[in-house]
């Protein structure tokens, strides 16, 4: 840029003009003003309707909440969710490093078949692919055929419904938005320094854990994010694989949204649900700023 | 590089290929088996299927048993139409808009746009069903387009983002040393060097349009039935076998169009 202003020349300066730090208004603000009007009003506005204290929006008071976080079982509800996420995230990060790691050390041609196998299932329906793990767990399905034919037990074992059948379907879901991030990191770790450590004697789990982990932790955080924040609020998988017995906050929001019509206690299990997320946003990210200056 | 195979070498390569194979297979196999259980012949979801049949596709694709269907695939698409014109129009603009920009306001804007990507939707899609009732509208597939289009966004803001970064500046300076105006230029070099990156992100939105549940759960009803939320219905009542048929040309699609997109416009690198 300096070398064109260098030149003088007067339509180079009035083309560098937008060019400065201010953002251009007429381009940006459209959606800018879209995104005011109809992202930002309505999660205000749901703030707002938390603090009412009946369904017809008269009474000011914040009793909902205080009715939400005296019940035992919200509270429950509130911590069975957070570990849903974190158990996903471990799922997902004990699966998608050793798959990360093939796919780096793979051919081209290779890759591109990998690649689009990560692809492929983020890009079909979250429902069509909660709907492919019934047909695995059911009593009927896979897994129980497998194990009635293999004799390894006379009756068939209950998945569905069970935090075990929710996880793994979850892991299925979620494991791609694990899967890139990371793959884009390792792809750009040096192979000097990796081979480096394998010359000085280091063995290749030592070189894994002492230098490829910790080079890769940004797109770890970076996945980790999307997953925690995408199993959290898996509604579909939560309502139809979880079943009635294991109840989380989004069905929460919408049992007292849509069935009860309680939109006040409704609004502060969907403001707990933001908080939460945001939560496990902000603390990856302290840890990824922690790792970075270390 | 010849090495011995150390008891760690060996350790390594098994419990790293083991649980790699282990991924492959979770990712691959769901969507295997839901093809391969469309095709049965029985009226159950019994895996594996007794005999191979295309008659749960010609129960799905029969205009008067699966009326509701057809009419909630046809808003489906619709609605992902609109929504994906409306934020690429206004996703590419407001991208070139706060490109190369590096004042608060701009850092604001961006990861404002991106919020919805990892803020829990369903709690934005709630959010809307009040916002849009205490106005006094009535569900309907304009609101659904609205809805639709704030969570999709982010998805063309980030690809033409990184295409805008990827640009060579001096191309842009020598456009301009050689007398074009600003128009010109965006035009003749900006454009099509961003607009793969740009196809890429529309058919992202697209595709998270066709997919979406949390917004259409709470802005869709009976008259605006959107299709994720009739299959999810029909998968909540009776396990009717039509929604296997109904996924396998879900997956069948995305093939194609995710094979299309890869050799039209490089998908895979912009994701």
């Amino acid at each position: 840029m300096a070398s064109v202003a260098a030149t003088g020349s007067a339509e180079a300066k009035a083309s560098m003009a937008p060019r400065r730090d201010g953002v251009e208004w007429p381009l940006a603000g459209p959606l800018g003003l879209a995104y005011t009007a109809f992202f930002a009003a309505p999660l205000l506005l749901l703030f707002a309707i938390s603090f009412y204290d009946d369904s017809d929006l008269t009474r000011i008071t914040g009793s909902q909440w205080v009715k939400f976080f005296s019940d035992p079982f919200y509270l429950s509800v509130i911590g069975r969710t957070l570990q849903l996420g974190a158990v996903t995230v471990l799922a997902t990060t004990v699966l998608s490093f050793p798959l990360a790691l093939v796919f780096c050390a793979s051919r081209p041609s290779v890759q591109k078949l990998l690649l689009l196998i990560i692809i492929m299932p983020l890009l079909t329906s979250v429902v069509v692919r909660t709907f492919a793990w019934i047909v695995i767990l059911a009593r009927e399905g896979v897994i129980n055929q497998a194990i009635l034919t293999l004799g390894l037990s006379a009756t068939p074992l209950p998945l569905l419904q069970t935090e075990f059948g929710l996880v793994l379907a979850l892991t299925q879901i979620e494991m791609p938005l694990m899967l890139l991030p990371l793959i884009t990191v390792m792809r750009a770790i040096d192979p000097n320094v990796v081979d480096a450590s394998r010359a000085l004697g280091a063995s290749r789990w030592r070189t894994f854990f002492q230098v490829i982990l910790p080079l890769s932790l940004p797109g770890w955080v970076a996945g980790a994010t999307l997953v925690f924040a995408s199993s959290v609020t898996a509604f579909i998988s939560q309502s139809v694989i979880g079943g009635g017995r294991l109840v989380f906050l989004p069905s929460v929001i919408w049992q007292q949204s849509m069935v009860v019509y309680n939109w006040p206690f409704a609004a502060v299990a969907a403001v707990t649900l933001l908080v939460t997320v945001l939560t496990g946003i902000c603390l990856l990210a302290a840890l990824s700023v922690r790792l970075a200056g270390r | 590089m010849a090495r011995r195979s150390t008891p760690a070498e060996v350790s390594y390569k098994l419990v790293i290929g083991g649980l790699a194979g282990l991924a492959i297979a979770i990712l691959v196999g769901p969507i295997l088996v839901v093809l391969i259980t469309s095709l049965t012949t029985a009226p159950s979801l019994k895996f594996p299927p007794p005999g191979l049949s295309f008659k749960w596709y010609e129960a799905l694709f029969d205009p008067i048993r699966s009326r509701h269907i057809h009419v909630a695939a046809s808003n489906t698409l619709w609605v992902a139409v609109g929504a994906t014109l409306l934020v690429t129009l206004l996703g590419v603009a407001a991208a070139i808009g706060i490109s190369g920009k590096r004042g608060v306001a701009a850092r604001a804007l961006e990861n404002g746009f991106l919020g919805p990507l990892v803020l829990p939707t369903l709690a934005y899609g709630f959010a809307a069903l009040m916002f849009f009732s205490l106005l006094g509208f009535r569900p309907s597939l304009p609101l659904l387009v609205i809805g639709h289009a704030v969570v999709i966004a982010p998805f063309v803001f980030r690809t033409t983002m990184a295409s805008l970064t990827q640009l060579d500046p001096s191309l842009l300076e020598s456009s301009a040393s050689l007398g074009a105006g600003r128009f010109t230029t965006f035009r003749r070099i900006t454009l099509p060097l961003i607009a793969p990156g740009i196809a890429a992100g529309a058919f992202l939105s697209f595709i998270a349009s066709i997919d979406n549940v949390p917004v259409s759960l709470f802005l869709s009803n009976a008259r605006t039935d959107m299709l994720p939320i009739r299959l999810w219905g029909m998968m909540e009542s009776t396990l009717d076998v039509r929604v296997a048929a109904a996924s396998g040309v879900l997956i069948a699609s995305v093939v194609v169009l995710v094979v299309v997109m890869e050799r039209l416009v490089g998908l895979s690198r912009r994701m």
